[in-house]
C-alpha cells in the first residue's frame, strides 16, 4: 500500500518559483489499477516521479507499506526502486546499440529473472529479438519497453503517457497489452494521462489541476482498450 | 552497459596523446635505464660530464613531455566522459531509474581506459622501432661506450598497463561524481543545462544571445579550446627555444608533439561543439540564417579563449625553461641565459592564426553539409 500525505513540491526560485504539487494526499492499494487524468500542468507527471522516488518532495510523506520515500538517501532510493518499482514513459527510452533481448535483460537483471524472454513472448516481439531500437517502429519499442519494466517483477509499475507518441492502432495494442499484464500478474499500476478515453481502463481516476487532486472516483464501467474512445 | 567497447575505442585522440606521451617516455627512460648500467665503465671527465647531460636530458624531457601529455590526457579523459554523460543522460536516467547503482553504471566507464591502453601499446612499441636510430644519436661521437638496447619489463608496467588501470579507474571515479544526482535530473538533460541566467543586458541580437547561451551550456569546451591553444603555444615555442640547450632531437620531438597536442585537441574540441550543436545548427538554418552566421553563433565565442590560452601558452613555456634553466642546470657550465624569444613569439602566433582561422573556415564550411532532415526528425 501505498500512503501519500500532504505532499508539496516547488519548481524554480524567487519570483518564478511556483507550486507544482499543492498538498496531495492518497492511498493507492496494492493490485490496483489507477490513472491520473489531468491537462498538461496539471502537476500529474511531477506527482508520479515524486511518489515513485525518481524526484525528491520538498514536504509531506510517500510511505510504501510503511517505509517512507522522504528519509531514504539517493543511495536508499536507487536501492527501492530496484526493489519494487518499475517505468514506462512516453518516449520509450530504450538503449540505442543494445538489441532487444539485452534491452529487456537490463530490467531482468535487476530482478535475478532467468525466464525474461517469456515477457516478450506476452508482447508479441519473440521475432525480434535481436533486433535493434532503430529497427522497430514506435509500438514495437513500447513493447519492448513494458517487457523492460516487467522483466524486474515490479511491485507498482509506473507508466507517463504510455501510449501519447503512438497512433490509435498501436495505442490500443499497447495499452491491452498493459492492462492484460497487469491482471495475470497482480502489481499495482499508476499511469498518467491527459485522454479521459484511456482513464476508462482503470478501476479508479484521479483528477489533478493546478497541483491538487480534484476528485477521486471508483469506475464502475472499466472497459478494456478495444472498448474506448481514442 | 550503457558505454559500448566501442565507445571507449572511440577515442582516438586520447590514443594520440598516450602515443605521443609514451613513445617520449619510453626512449628516453630505456636510454636512460641503459646508460645508467654502464656508469661504472665511464672514466674520463669529459665522458663523466656528457654522461651527467644525457641523464638529465632524460629526465628533463620525461618530466616535460610526459608530465604535460599526461595531464592533456587526464583533461580529455574527463572533458569526454563528462561530454559523454551530458549527452547519454537521459539513457543514464533510465537506466539508474530502473535501479541501477550510480556505481555499477560508473564501472562500464572503465573502457574508456581501452583507448589508454591502445595508446601507450602503439607509443610503446613505436619507441622500440625508434630506438635504434636514437641510440645511434645520441651518442653519435661515441664518447660514452657502446651499450645494447635492453627491454625493462618494469618499463612495460609503467608506461602500459598503469596508465590502463590508472585512467579506467580514474573514468570510474570521475563518472560516479557526475552520475550522483537525482535520475530525474538526468533524465531531463539537466545536466545540460545547469546555470543561472545572470544576462545584465540584453544581447542586441539573436546570433548575440545563441553565442552567449552556447559558450554557457559547454564551459569544459571553452576550457579545451584554450588548453589546445595552450599546449600548441608552449610546445613550439618550447621547441624553438631549446635548440641551444638541447638537442636538434629533442626540440623536433616537443615541435611534432605541440602541433599533434594542438590540433588533436582542437579538432575534438572544435567537432564535438558542432556535434553538440547540430539541432541549433539545423533550426537556425531552417529558419533561413546562413551558415556565416551559423559559425557566428556557435564557433565564434570560443575565439577569445583560443588567444588567451595562446598568451597563457607563451607566459608558461617561458617561465618553465627559465626555471629549468635556473634550477636543473645550475651547475652545469654552458648553459646560455634564457630570454623569451619574441621572434619565435610572433612566429607561432601566425601560424596559429592560420591554423585556428583555417579551422574555423573548413568548420564553417562543414556546417552547410549537416542533414537538415535527418537531425528535425530525431
Amino acid at each position: 500500500m501505498i500512503e501519500i500525505k500532504n505532499l508539496t513540491k516547488y519548481y524554480g526560485s524567487g519570483e518564478s518559483r511556483f507550486k507544482a504539487l499543492d498538498g496531495v494526499s492518497l492511498r493507492i492499494d496494492d493490485g490496483t489499477f489507477d490513472v491520473i487524468l489531468g491537462a498538461s500542468g496539471s502537476g500529474k507527471s511531477t506527482f508520479l516521479n515524486v511518489i515513485s522516488g525518481l524526484e525528491t518532495m520538498d514536504g509531506g510523506s510517500v510511505a510504501y507499506d510503511g517505509r517512507p520515500l522522504e528519509t531514504m538517501s539517493e543511495r536508499e532510493l536507487t536501492r527501492f526502486r530496484r526493489d519494487n518499482t518499475a517505468y514506462i514513459f512516453q518516449q520509450y527510452y530504450l538503449l540505442p546499440h543494445l538489441n532487444v533481448e539485452k534491452n529487456v535483460r537490463l530490467g531482468a537483471d535487476l530482478g535475478n529473472n532467468r525466464s525474461f524472454l517469456l515477457l516478450l513472448d506476452a508482447v508479441g516481439l519473440s521475432g525480434k529479438r535481436k533486433k535493434y531500437p532503430a529497427e522497430l517502429s514506435g509500438g514495437e519499442q513500447q513493447r519492448v519497453a513494458i517487457a523492460r519494466a516487467l522483466a524486474k517483477n515490479p511491485k507498482v509499475l509506473f507508466l507517463d503517457e504510455p501510449t501519447g507518441a503512438l497512433d490509435e492502432k498501436t495505442g490500443r495494442q499497447v495499452l491491452n497489452h498493459i492492462i492484460e499484464l497487469q491482471k495475470k500478474q497482480g502489481f499495482t499500476m499508476i499511469m498518467v494521462t491527459h485522454n479521459a478515453n484511456i482513464a476508462e481502463t482503470a478501476d479508479r481516476i484521479i483528477k489533478m489541476n493546478s497541483g491538487k487532486i480534484v476528485s477521486v472516483t471508483q469506475n464502475a464501467g472499466k472497459k478494456t482498450a478495444y472498448e474506448i474512445g481514442w | 552497459m550503457i558505454v559500448s567497447m566501442k565507445d571507449g575505442a572511440r577515442l582516438f585522440g586520447i590514443s594520440i596523446m598516450t602515443c605521443c606521451a609514451v613513445t617520449v617516455c619510453n626512449l628516453f627512460l630505456n636510454y636512460y635505464l641503459d646508460l645508467t648500467a654502464v656508469a661504472g665503465l665511464i672514466g674520463d671527465s669529459y665522458a663523466k660530464m656528457f654522461y651527467d647531460a644525457q641523464v638529465m636530458t632524460a629526465k628533463v624531457v620525461c618530466g616535460v613531455a610526459g608530465g604535460c601529455l599526461a595531464a592533456t590526457t587526464v583533461v580529455m579523459l574527463v572533458f569526454y566522459i563528462k561530454h559523454y554523460i551530458d549527452s547519454h543522460s537521459r539513457e543514464l536516467g533510465i537506466v539508474k531509474a530502473l535501479g541501477y547503482s550510480d556505481f555499477r553504471i560508473a564501472r562500464g566507464f572503465c573502457v574508456f581506459g581501452l583507448s589508454v591502453f591502445a595508446g601507450c601499446l602503439a607509443g610503446y612499441l613505436l619507441a622500440f622501432a625508434l630506438m635504434p636510430r636514437f641510440y645511434e644519436l645520441q651518442n653519435a661521437d661515441a664518447i660514452l661506450p657502446a651499450f645494447p638496447i635492453r627491454i625493462h619489463w618494469r618499463l612495460f608496467f609503467l608506461l602500459v598497463i598503469a596508465p590502463t588501470a590508472a585512467f579506467g579507474l580514474l573514468a570510474v571515479c570521475f563518472s560516479v561524481t557526475r552520475l550522483n544526482q537525482p535520475c530525474v535530473n538526468l533524465l531531463r538533460g539537466i545536466t545540460r543545462l545547469r546555470g543561472k541566467t545572470r544576462d545584465g543586458k540584453e544581447k542586441p541580437t539573436f546570433v548575440a544571445q545563441m553565442r552567449s547561451a552556447v559558450l554557457k551550456s559547454r564551459k569544459t569546451l571553452v576550457f579545451l579550446i584554450g588548453f589546445s591553444a595552450f599546449c600548441f603555444s608552449d610546445m613550439i615555442q618550447m621547441a624553438f627555444s631549446m635548440d641551444e640547450m638541447a638537442s636538434e632531437m629533442m626540440g623536433l620531438m616537443l615541435f611534432i608533439i605541440g602541433v599533434v597536442l594542438g590540433f588533436t585537441t582542437l579538432y575534438i574540441a572544435v567537432t564535438t561543439v558542432i556535434r553538440s550543436n547540430q539541432k541549433n545548427i539545423a533550426m537556425m538554418r531552417v529558419f533561413g540564417y546562413d551558415s556565416g552566421d551559423c559559425k557566428r553563433a556557435v564557433l565564434d565565442g570560443y575565439r577569445p579563449a583560443a588567444y588567451i590560452g595562446f598568451l597563457i601558452g607563451s607566459v608558461y613555456q617561458y617561465l618553465l625553461l627559465k626555471i629549468m634553466v635556473n634550477l636543473v642546470f645550475a651547475g652545469i657550465e654552458g648553459v646560455p641565459e634564457y630570454r623569451f624569444d619574441f621572434p619565435v613569439f610572433f612566429l607561432t602566433l601566425a601560424v596559429f592564426i592560420l591554423v585556428y582561422e583555417g579551422i574555423m573556415f573548413a568548420c564553417g564550411r562543414a556546417m552547410k553539409q549537416i542533414p537538415l532532415k535527418q537531425i528535425m526528425s530525431e
